[in-house]
């Protein structure tokens, strides 16, 4: 794996897709970027801020959230427009509230969300402390949360989320850049993403 | 200008500077082409009449509640009035998420009042306009009680007890004697608040969440549009900022006085 | 009717205790310096300031502590009228008077008080604001505004004390009239004498939080029995202890004078009567000390010549007087003062 000489400490900026896509574009530098869909990806390629090709690290599905013991007997994306179900999905802007917009119009699904979440955390969030009785969010939000369970949306009805990732033009660091970005697809790298919920790329 | 020293000139300068850069910014990277467009889009015109109803029913609330309190705490003396004062100043110096939280833990529907309201009447109120109104009356009530309280404080004590002693309760001395006298605080306190309340956005996203038309107000709506559609969000930021400009400079003047 | 009260009050620094009685058929002057108590009084007897002891109004018990009885201020039936007018700035004149007739639920309020402004001559001004009225006008509002709900118990807080001289004794003149002709009891309070010797039947001096005298305005000035009212009729006071023809006072001096008795007692000495020498003067006048000039001032065609000493004295003489003994501050000077000069009453 990459020398420590190259990398002696990774600082890391988290953010929504779209918010960090949205810095970079009004000239945030930085040396790596990882988006979690391919479009914010494709923004950043045609504005001519990438460096080489960037490459799918890894996958995400959607799952939906219920809080702890599911009280509201949720099986599925239908049981979402039950009236009276207070449901939170992200915000068309986010890519996991595009996909869950993709997902429910599918599934011919109407759903009258109570809050349209800048931040899929949002989401989780507002599931969590108990204010929402359902939310759309990644597998990889819920599978290591305590405060939440999932239900399952079958591959069918399901929406596969295209993680990427690129070195930037503005990279100060390039092998740390590079370094990192091997580790992030190597087999090593894979396992740690699988204990967090994502799929291998 | 009377003598000011030099040195404090520059520092005045640059604090200068640093208010009108951003809004230079603003309006010189505007784009006004879009602008038309971006003005008479329909999710604009929503976005503003839901900040404006929010921001003025809030204004109404704080008024309602916030005089008598203002009044209340000028009576009050000692450590109980230290201890009351800080408290309803607190949400001032909160960050406004954090009094979002405040607000979900309190009337969320598993919330301290939420949860009796949710198990009686089946009530939830995040995620409603009213959830909104209650944010913004949160955090910008303080500044009503603030701007009354010293409204009151600088109150000849000696109008209330001529009116007293000409025979008058009091509820008539409130009504008749105080609450005229208090007109100008009262009103510079209202426009601070109610451009506090224009201004919410922590508190409201974090307690109300978003939603077009029902809570999502302009600054929140600009928050959204900024990362897929800048120039939407910049064209929004105008509006509120014209907007917000106006009233002010049209208060200005006549009533404000000591704002 | 008449107004029966004790007051004490005991603050950090301060005392009040007072015991007065005022009948309907005369006007009380309240006299004393500043800082003696005389608005806290008058603001104790309306039930704006905390106090011990007992009000009684026409027979109605106001304040009891004794009882923990108190009327609240709005209940009082009585009428303040404030130095300086305290007139609702944002009502008009008319508004103003017509107040306490409002509180008092008169459907005819304004027109009552349209009347009480015509009789006083202000009608043309019912629609101004305080703000456009002169000092004596306002004032003159003031006391309609308070007259017009008919109280019991009149109370002025120096009326007078914030006028322009010129137009004091204008006011001064129509207060005069209305208090004349008001029916219920009246009590002002006021550091100046001129206003107090104008306005009332009956003097009570207030000084330190005790009246040290009361009577009629001749009666306290013959007979002064502190510094304020001596100083105020321009006499020497004394105070000592006497032995048939002489008077010792406290640091042990001795003044001669007839008929002097016994006990305690008050020495008036009128400056006129202190004569100045540069030498010890030799004759018959009993009262000789040395002292010290510490002051001269020019009063008119005469001057006052103040002289340290055994027996501190205040000197009436011509201005030629001064210029032969070529008087300076500091300058030694010896003082004389016939017995027969020396007017003594018990303390």
């Amino acid at each position: 794996m990459g020398s420590p000489s190259i990398v002696s400490s990774i600082t890391f900026n988290f953010a929504g897709t779209q918010t960090l896509s949205a810095q970079l574009l009004l000239g945030a530098e930085a040396d790596v970027f990882a988006a979690a869909d391919s479009e914010h990806m494709k923004q950043l390629e045609v504005a001519g801020l990438t460096e080489g090709q960037s490459r799918v690290f890894a996958h995400n599905i959607l799952e939906i959230a219920v809080p702890r013991g599911n009280p509201k007997g949720i099986h599925d994306l239908r049981d979402l427009a039950r009236p009276g179900l207070v449901v939170v999905l992200a915000d068309p802007s986010v890519p996991a509230g595009k996909y869950a917009k993709q997902a429910l119009d599918r599934a011919g699904v109407k759903v009258q969300a109570a809050s349209l979440e800048t931040q899929v955390t949002g989401v989780l969030s507002k599931v969590a402390i108990g204010e929402a009785d359902a939310g759309i969010v990644y597998r990889s939000d819920i599978v290591n949360n305590r405060s939440v369970d999932g239900v399952v949306i079958p591959e069918a009805e399901n929406v596969i989320a295209d993680y990427t990732i690129v070195v930037l033009k503005s990279a100060k660091n390039r092998a740390g850049a590079h370094a990192f970005i091997d580790l992030v697809v190597s087999g090593a790298g894979a396992t740690v993403l699988l204990a967090t919920g994502f799929r291998a790329a | 200008m009377r003598r000011v020293p030099a040195p404090l000139i520059a520092l005045a300068g640059l604090g200068l500077l640093f208010f009108l850069l951003p809004l230079a910014g603003l309006i010189l990277r505007a784009p006004w082409d879009q602008a038309a467009a971006g003005i008479t889009a329909p999710e604009t015109a929503t976005a503003l009449e839901l900040s404006l109803f929010c921001s003025l029913a809030a204004t109404a609330i704080a008024l309602v509640l916030g005089i008598p309190l203002a009044l209340v705490l000028s009576r009050m003396t000692g450590k109980p009035r230290k201890v009351l004062r800080a408290l309803t100043t607190l949400p001032m110096v909160l960050p406004p998420v954090v009094g979002g939280v405040a607000l979900w833990l309190a009337f969320g529907r598993r919330g301290l009042v939420g949860s009796l309201l949710y198990q009686a009447f089946g009530l939830q109120i995040t995620f409603t306009t009213a959830a909104a109104v209650m944010a913004e009356t949160f955090v910008a009530m303080p500044f009503l009680v603030i701007a009354v309280e010293g409204g009151i404080r600088s109150l000849d004590p000696r109008y209330e007890e001529a009116a007293r002693a000409l025979g008058a309760g009091g509820w008539m001395v409130f009504a008749r004697v105080t609450l005229p006298l208090l007109r100008p605080a009262i009103f510079s306190g209202a426009v601070l608040c109610w451009a506090r309340a224009l201004g919410e956005f922590g508190a409201t996203i974090t307690f109300a969440g978003n939603f077009p038309g029902r809570t999502q107000t302009v600054p929140v709506a600009v928050y959204v549009a900024l990362e897929t559609r800048p120039d939407a969000a910049i064209v929004l930021s105008l509006i509120l900022l014209a907007v917000s400009l106006a009233i002010l400079v049209g208060m200005r003047d006549r009533w404000l006085g000591a704002l | 009717m008449s107004l029966k009260a004790r007051v004490k009050i005991i603050r950090a620094g301060f005392e009040l205790d007072v015991l007065l009685d005022v009948d309907d058929g005369e006007t009380v002057a309240v006299l004393g310096p500043n800082g003696a108590g005389k608005t806290t009084l008058l603001r104790a007897l309306a039930g704006l300031a905390s106090m011990d002891g007992r009000v009684e109004l026409d027979g109605e018990v106001l304040e009891d502590s004794a009882q923990g009885l108190y009327v609240p201020t709005e209940r009082r039936q009585i009428g303040l009228v404030f130095q300086d007018h305290v007139l609702f700035p944002h009502l008009t004149v008319l508004d103003n008077v017509a107040f306490g007739l409002q509180a008092q639920g008169r459907g005819d309020a304004r027109q009552v008080a349209r009347r009480w402004l015509e009789r006083a001559g202000l009608e043309n001004k019912a629609g101004s604001m305080p703000r456009e009225l002169s000092g004596g006008q306002a004032q003159r509002v003031a006391l309609l505004r308070t007259l017009a709900t008919e109280p019991k118990l009149l109370l002025l807080d120096e009326p007078l004390s914030a006028l322009d001289v010129t137009i004091r004794a204008e006011v001064r003149r129509e207060l005069s009239r209305q208090l004349a002709s008001f029916r219920g009891v009246r009590l002002l309070v006021t550091h100046d004498p001129v206003e107090a010797i104008a306005l009332a039947d009956r003097l009570v001096v207030l000084e330190n939080g005790r009246i040290v005298q009361s009577g009629t305005p001749e009666e306290v000035t013959a007979r002064p029995r502190s510094r304020f009212v001596a100083d105020l009729a321009g006499v020497n006071l004394l105070r000592g202890k006497s032995h048939g023809d002489h008077i010792k006072l406290a640091n042990g001096a001795s003044i001669a004078a007839p008929d002097a008795g016994e006990g305690d007692v008050f020495a008036v000495i009128h400056p006129r009567a202190v004569a100045l020498f540069l030498v010890r003067p030799d004759g018959t006048p009993r009262n000789v000390w040395q002292g010290e000039t510490e002051s001269i001032d020019l009063h008119g065609e005469r001057v006052r010549v103040r002289v340290s000493g055994p027996v501190p004295l205040v000197a009436e003489v011509t201005p030629s007087a001064v210029r032969a003994l070529h008087l300076t501050a500091g300058a030694p000077v010896w003082v004389a003062v016939k017995a027969t000069e020396v007017s003594v009453y018990p303390a």
